[in-house]
């Protein structure tokens, strides 16, 4: 496994990462990022997060899922109950793992019937799902109802929650770039050619959206151990729709351009906190001119690649 | 002679349409077998009732492989895929977003030998499993003479060429039956000439038993060992090139439309 690991390619990337986290670190603790700061580049992690596990089943997969908030819920309160008898980092892994197996267990019962059906089953399936755990959320007593839940443990620090990014995007990028993630795009190209092939779709759809489902419940857990309170209103179809548009803002398919929308719209989304009033209209007219001019999104399907740049830097080589 | 498929009383229906009507046909293991009737006849509604895109409506498709015989009609394409029989379509489906590679890679799916947990987690299962696929998917291309143009975006190539591209991805799989379905639609004489070269190669190379839908009377005839004639979802006619060629039945309901 060694040899394989240690590339160019995955040196450089580790490269990368590793100074964006440097970088980072120290403009938070010399105080550039503010509190203030701080909490829209948390917000933007977690963001990238759901970006990223939703692309995997709309754009990678081609299912249309609205239900996303509804896993990010399952996570938000699992780990954030748990935390709140453990409050440790051991909870906090514990409320993770359970939120995974809990959102698993959801997704499983939500794909299975509707993704054997061709069409677009699984959007309804998924609005009404998420809506059900809402309700559910509002009416118990352990999630404290409508209220809200409060007091909730801040465990999730900087450095977990970027590691929570990095692991997210790998495995979504290991996906595309595997058997399984190969048999996910071919049923979005062409679901007939891709069955005559020898590809169980309904067994590929269920993998691609279970493991959406788990990502946007760590993201989930996430977000309700940084900004320690929660209620049923953060998880409407509202939600579900933010994190949508941030897919289509980037650009079906690509993990890159999820990330770049995410970072954008957050960015976006924090100056114009103080136009209350039009913000929501300078957001919406972003969003319907970046649909005319460029309805592929920012970056369409490309994906950045530090292979492909090593090639290009070596030919320019050759060329001198 | 042993029989690999056996088709009984085989039916489909749309409707009030039968376009497939009690058709009962043997194939036997390494033969080439062509598949010919006017437009609308329904040779690929025959195929895709093989393949499992259809279910029948009437009748048994058996198969036989190591001695053991399997009803296989109605069952889902991709476990049938799975079985043995690989087809290639007669209007042209590659996976559009992927490379001609990407295309055959894709196809080698039920042999590459590692899961979910693997991928994610890049196992060296993972690099050992995705090295084969890599390299046995360009001896497929190699084979079909588009090995050059493996990095090309598989709707780019020209006509011909994606047919041949359709051959690979189905050899890809692994099968013992392969279904060609129109293979030479659209093609120059000269690309017609090399296909059915092709054909009989792979078919010598991989053990495989042929059958194919053809409108090229001259690829049929050259290439095909037994020959089924189907007019309006029914067989009219079977037996060697010479037989067919002579046959009033099928003079009168097809070739005589061409001559
Ligand atoms: N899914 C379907 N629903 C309804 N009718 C169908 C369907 N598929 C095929 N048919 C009809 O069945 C008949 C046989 O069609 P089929 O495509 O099998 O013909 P074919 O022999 O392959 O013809 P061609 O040489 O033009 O490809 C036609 O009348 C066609 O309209
Ligand atoms: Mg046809």
């Amino acid at each position: 496994m060694a040899k394989q690991l240690y590339t160019r390619t995955n040196m450089i990337w580790t490269a990368i990462v590793l100074s964006i986290f440097a970088v980072l670190t120290l403009l938070m603790q010399t105080g550039m990022i503010n509190s203030y700061y701080e909490s829209t580049l948390f917000t933007i992690c977690v963001n990238i997060i759901l970006a990223v596990s939703l692309n995997l089943i709309v754009g990678i997969c081609g299912q249309f899922s609205l239900g996303h908030a509804g896993f990010m819920a399952i996570g938000a309160y699992v780990a954030g109950i748990v935390t709140r008898y453990i409050p440790t980092y051991g909870g906090l892994f514990i409320g993770i793992l359970l939120g995974f197996v809990i959102s698993a267990i959801a997704a499983i019962i939500v794909s299975v019937p509707t993704l054997r059906l061709r069409g677009d089953y699984l959007a309804i399936a998924t609005l009404g799902f998420s809506e059900i755990i809402r309700i559910c959320i509002q009416n118990m007593k352990i999630t404290n109802g409508a209220a809200g839940l409060t007091g909730i443990p801040q465990l999730t620090t900087w450095p977990i929650l970027f590691l929570a990014v990095v692991i997210s995007i790998i495995i979504c990028t290991n996906f595309v770039r595997s058997v399984p993630g190969r048999a996910a795009i071919a049923i979005n190209d062409d679901e007939i050619a891709a069955e005559a092939m020898g590809i169980n779709t309904t067994k590929y759809k269920v993998i691609a959206f279970v493991i959406g489902a788990i990502l946007a419940s760590l993201a989930g857990s996430l977000f309700a151990n940084y900004f320690y309170v929660l209620n049923p209103n953060q998880f409407t179809f509202n939600k579900s729709i933010d994190i949508l548009v941030i897919v289509v803002f980037g650009g079906m398919g690509s993990m890159s351009a999820s990330v770049l929308a995410a970072i954008v719209l957050g960015i976006l989304n924090m100056y114009l906190q103080q136009f209350t009033d039009i913000r929501m209209i300078i957001y919406g007219a972003t969003l319907i001119l970046m649909m005319i001019f460029r309805p592929q999104g920012i970056l369409g399907t490309w994906e950045f690649s530090v292979d492909r740049l090593l090639n290009k830097m070596k030919r320019k080589k050759e060329a001198v | 002679m042993e029989p690999i498929l056996e088709v009984s009383n085989l039916s489909k229906n749309f409707g009030g349409l039968a376009a497939v009507s009690n058709i009962n046909m043997t194939i036997n293991k390494g033969e080439l077998v062509g598949l010919i009737g006017p437009n609308g006849a329904g040779k690929t509604t025959f195929f895709n009732l093989l393949t499992g895109v259809y279910e029948p409506s009437e009748g048994l498709i058996e198969l036989t492989i190591d001695g053991k015989k399997k009803q296989i009609g109605g069952l889902k394409p991709y476990k049938i895929t799975s079985l043995g029989l690989a087809r290639t379509f007669q209007n042209i489906r590659l996976f559009k977003s992927m490379t001609v590679l990407e295309n055959v890679k894709l196809a080698m799916h039920k042999n590459a030998g590692y899961g979910v947990a693997s991928a994610l987690l890049r196992t060296p299962k993972f690099y050992n499993a995705e090295r084969w696929i890599e390299e046995k998917a360009c001896e497929y291309l190699q084979e079909v003479g588009l090995y050059r143009k493996r990095f090309e975006k598989a709707t780019n190539l020209p006509y011909g060429e994606q047919r041949r591209l359709e051959i690979a991805r189905a050899l890809a799989t692994d099968p013992v039956i392969l279904f060609l379905d129109e293979p030479a639609a659209g093609m120059n004489p000269q690309e017609t000439d090399e296909l059915t070269k092709l054909i009989y190669h792979l078919r010598d190379k991989y053990n495989l038993t042929v059958v194919l839908i053809e409108h090229d009377m001259s690829l049929v005839m050259t290439l095909c060992e037994r020959i089924f004639v189907l007019n309006y979802g029914q067989m009219i006619a079977s037996g060697t090139p010479e037989e067919i060629k002579n046959n009033e039945f099928v003079i009168k309901a097809y070739l005589g439309e061409e001559i």
